[in-house]
């Protein structure tokens, strides 16, 4: 290391690395059903373009988790939004292709994509 | 693309209940689960809930798991990390809620704590200089280079209000400014890493879960004083932190962060481990810097102080593990930051080891002027086994006994001053009904005497004799005079020993002597130890409406010493007793009991 400069830029390199361990402070939760039902129906790499486009964009205060079986097991891939004021958005049948929408839309700017939600898909 | 992050602690504590196990049971685990590529395991240092070793945290959820088996981390992978449920069994019970885990930060263990010389312990990997800097490590350093003279530095320390951490409690900026005013060709940086006290592991766990943060302090010393190179002295007994530092030289040599022309300014300093064979006195500056020279680790009289001559002759710095721990975050954060925690007289922090009669056994960072109640009762979970507290002893063996009519005291140097004890390292070792407070303050001094490196007569020959005296009392022949003669003793030695070791050597006794009078005179005047301690004063009895003539204590008693029939009553001969304690162990029916 030869200056400052190159000392910022590792350490902001590394702080998207370790930015899964933190306690508080998140503004929002993207929780990823994963369970049997949730596998099957291709969860995993949902969690991953998760996991990929919030570090991609950097947003530090937004935290990818998993939980078990959400109970829409029809529905599977299934995530759920939490927002700051601790409302739920219900997304289904998510795929690895969907995912960059819903983060930009939804938990960058803010305004949830109706048409992939539960809401729009349970007929 | 890695989601998730195990934590597994590293330190010794864990270590030693197999955390090194756990961590290759996870990359395997992990591998066979196909997830390897998904979650990171990551060895780090001290968490502090010692108690509930080993220490495992899965973050983004940041379950934390304790006292977790080998067996038990197939269940972790599969139910947590493959299918996403956390393995409620598992959870310490204070995280435990219903659909998800409760923060670490609400738990009374954790609640009241705040984190500075601690802050990355259990937080980052201690092996990788990568993640030291992603939490800002180095950035104090930059910006004294870049930015800062070093009067300022000088400064921004003695503003702060930091004092020493080692136990003196001198105003490290002032340590810092007479050092930099002295005109020399070479100066000296040191860290005092030789933790020496009976109980103290805060030195310990800051090296092992966060050496760089030594390693970066100690060049802003040297950059302050005006000083190249630095030495750390550290214990041979602590081989993971000596690992550890180590590796974390190198790689700050790797990475330019040591040697020449740091960061391109110009600035250069590298350092040096020198390790020390455990001897007490060690921890004594000028005996440390004699050790660090080669020679015997003797103590010589100041002045002149080390920091008009010191190593090698030279002006030397010397300060502690933690007071080093501390100084980045002054630097990064300010020094109304720092002084805004604590006391009037004592800013900041102080980390505190918790042991003896405590159920939250560990390591606790708390501010200046939390009171002894808050910090065992509530961040330490109190007494266990429903037992009364009778006293903590505070700073070792050089501090004093702190009864329970004192608990509201706010802790900081100059409360526990005045109050016979000291902060000292931080050490506190709680004691309940069930200890004697004259075979503490014997169980010190034989600490002491053993210690003391005999090259002034106080010490060496005082304390032998103080030590003689508690023997005499705790084996039932002391008489009423041997308390004012411990006394005067204890006067002597404090004013007259060559350094520190001696000078605070009395102090277990003065404190006992001071809050607990009563217990030596019952050995004295009625010879019995009111706690049950001290066996040449104790006797065993059967209580014969309890006994049901079991026979199973007089067929395990070693000396023979219990007669009786079947289903009658028996009788311990006290004559022939050893007080060995087998026929309490034995008797199912709570029949004996010793007086």
């Amino acid at each position: 290391m030869k200056s400052l400069a190159e000392l910022q830029a590792l350490r902001d390199d590394m702080k998207s690395k370790i930015g899964v361990r933190k306690d508080g402070e998140t503004r929002i939760r993207i929780v990823v059903g994963m369970a049997t039902c949730g596998i099957a129906a291709g969860a995993r790499p949902v969690l991953a373009a998760c996991v990929k486009e919030v570090e991609t964009r950097k947003l530090t205060d937004v935290v990818v988790a998993q939980t078990g079986c959400i109970g829409i097991c029809q529905f599977e891939p299934v995530i759920e939004i939490y927002d700051t004021d601790g409302s739920k958005t219900t997304y289904v049948h998510v795929t690895p292709e969907k995912v960059p929408k819903i983060i930009a839309q939804h938990v960058v700017n803010g305004s949830p994509v109706v048409e992939y939600t539960i809401g729009a898909n349970a007929n | 693309m890695v989601r998730s992050h195990i934590l597994v602690c590293g330190g010794t504590g864990c270590h030693s209940s197999a955390s090194d196990k756990l961590f290759e049971n996870f990359e395997a685990e992990l591998k066979a689960a196909g997830l390897a590529d998904e979650v990171k395991v990551v060895m780090t240092g001290c968490f502090g809930l010692c108690a509930l070793g080993p220490v495992v945290v899965v973050y983004p959820e940041g379950a934390f798991y304790s006292q977790v088996k080998v067996e038990d981390v197939k269940e972790i992978v599969t139910e947590h990390l493959l299918k996403g449920r956390i393995v409620k069994r598992l959870l310490y019970t204070e995280t435990l809620a219903e659909d998800t885990v409760l923060s670490l930060d609400n738990t009374d263990f954790y609640r009241k704590q705040k984190r500075v010389a601690l802050r990355n312990c259990g937080v980052i990997d201690p092996e990788n200089i990568n993640e030291y800097i992603a939490y800002d490590g180095y950035m104090a350093l930059a910006k004294v280079l870049t930015e800062m003279t070093p009067e300022e530095v000088i400064k921004v320390i003695s503003d702060s209000g930091l004092r020493g951490r080692g136990g003196g409690g001198f105003p490290t900026g002032k340590k810092w400014s007479f050092t930099a005013v002295q005109k020399s060709d070479i100066k000296y940086v040191c860290c005092n890493a030789d933790e020496g006290d009976p109980g103290a592991f805060m030195d310990r766990s800051v090296l092992e879960g966060d050496p760089h943060c030594v390693l970066e302090a100690m060049a802003i010393a040297g950059y302050a004083i005006g000083a190249s190179f630095g030495y750390i002295y550290v214990r041979a007994e602590y081989p993971i932190a000596v690992k550890r530092l180590k590796i974390a030289i190198a790689q700050a040599r790797e990475a330019g962060l040591l040697g020449k022309n740091i960061l391109g300014t110009g600035f250069d300093f590298d350092l040096d481990i020198r390790l020390g064979a455990g001897a007490f006195v060690c921890g004594e500056e000028t005996a440390l810097l004699n050790s660090i020279e080669g020679k015997r680790g003797d103590p010589r009289p100041r002045p002149p102080f080390p920091a008009v001559k010191g190593l090698f002759g030279k002006p030397t710095m010397n300060n502690n593990v933690e007071t080093y721990a501390n100084v980045p975050r002054i630097i990064l954060n300010g020094a109304e930051w720092f002084a805004s925690m604590g006391t009037e007289k004592s800013k900041g922090t102080k980390v505190f080891a918790l042991g003896g009669k405590i159920n939250h056994t560990g390591l606790v960072e708390i501010p200046m002027g939390t009171t002894l109640r808050e910090i065992i009762e509530e961040i330490g979970g109190g007494i266990p086994n429903g037992k009364k507290f009778k006293a903590v002893q505070t700073g070792g063996p050089s501090g004093g006994c702190i009864p329970a009519s004192l608990m509201d005291i706010p802790v900081d140097y100059d409360n526990l001053i005045a109050i016979g004890s000291m902060i000292g390292s931080g050490g506190m070792i709680v004691m309940d009904e069930d200890n004697c407070m004259v075979d503490i303050a014997k169980f010190f001094l034989e600490f002491t005497v053993d210690e003391s490196c005999g090259k002034c007569t106080p010490c060496r020959v005082g304390n032998r004799r103080m030590y003689e005296i508690l023997e005499k009392i705790t084996s039932g022949n002391g008489e009423i005079e041997d308390i004012e003669r411990l006394e005067n003793l204890c006067v002597y030695i404090k004013e007259n020993s060559l350094c520190g070791l001696g000078q605070t050597a009395p102090n277990p006794v003065l404190s006992t002597i001071k809050y607990f009078r009563d217990e030596y005179e019952a050995h004295i005047l009625e010879k019995r130890c009111p706690a049950g301690v001290c066996k040449k004063l104790l006797n065993y009895y059967i209580d014969a409406e309890k006994c049901k003539g079991c026979t199973l204590c007089a067929r395990n008693c070693p000396a023979t010493a219990i007669t009786g029939e079947v289903k009658k009553t028996h009788v311990i001969d006290t004559e022939k007793c050893i007080k060995c304690g087998a026929c309490i162990d034995n008797c199912k029916f709570g029949a004996i009991y010793k007086r």
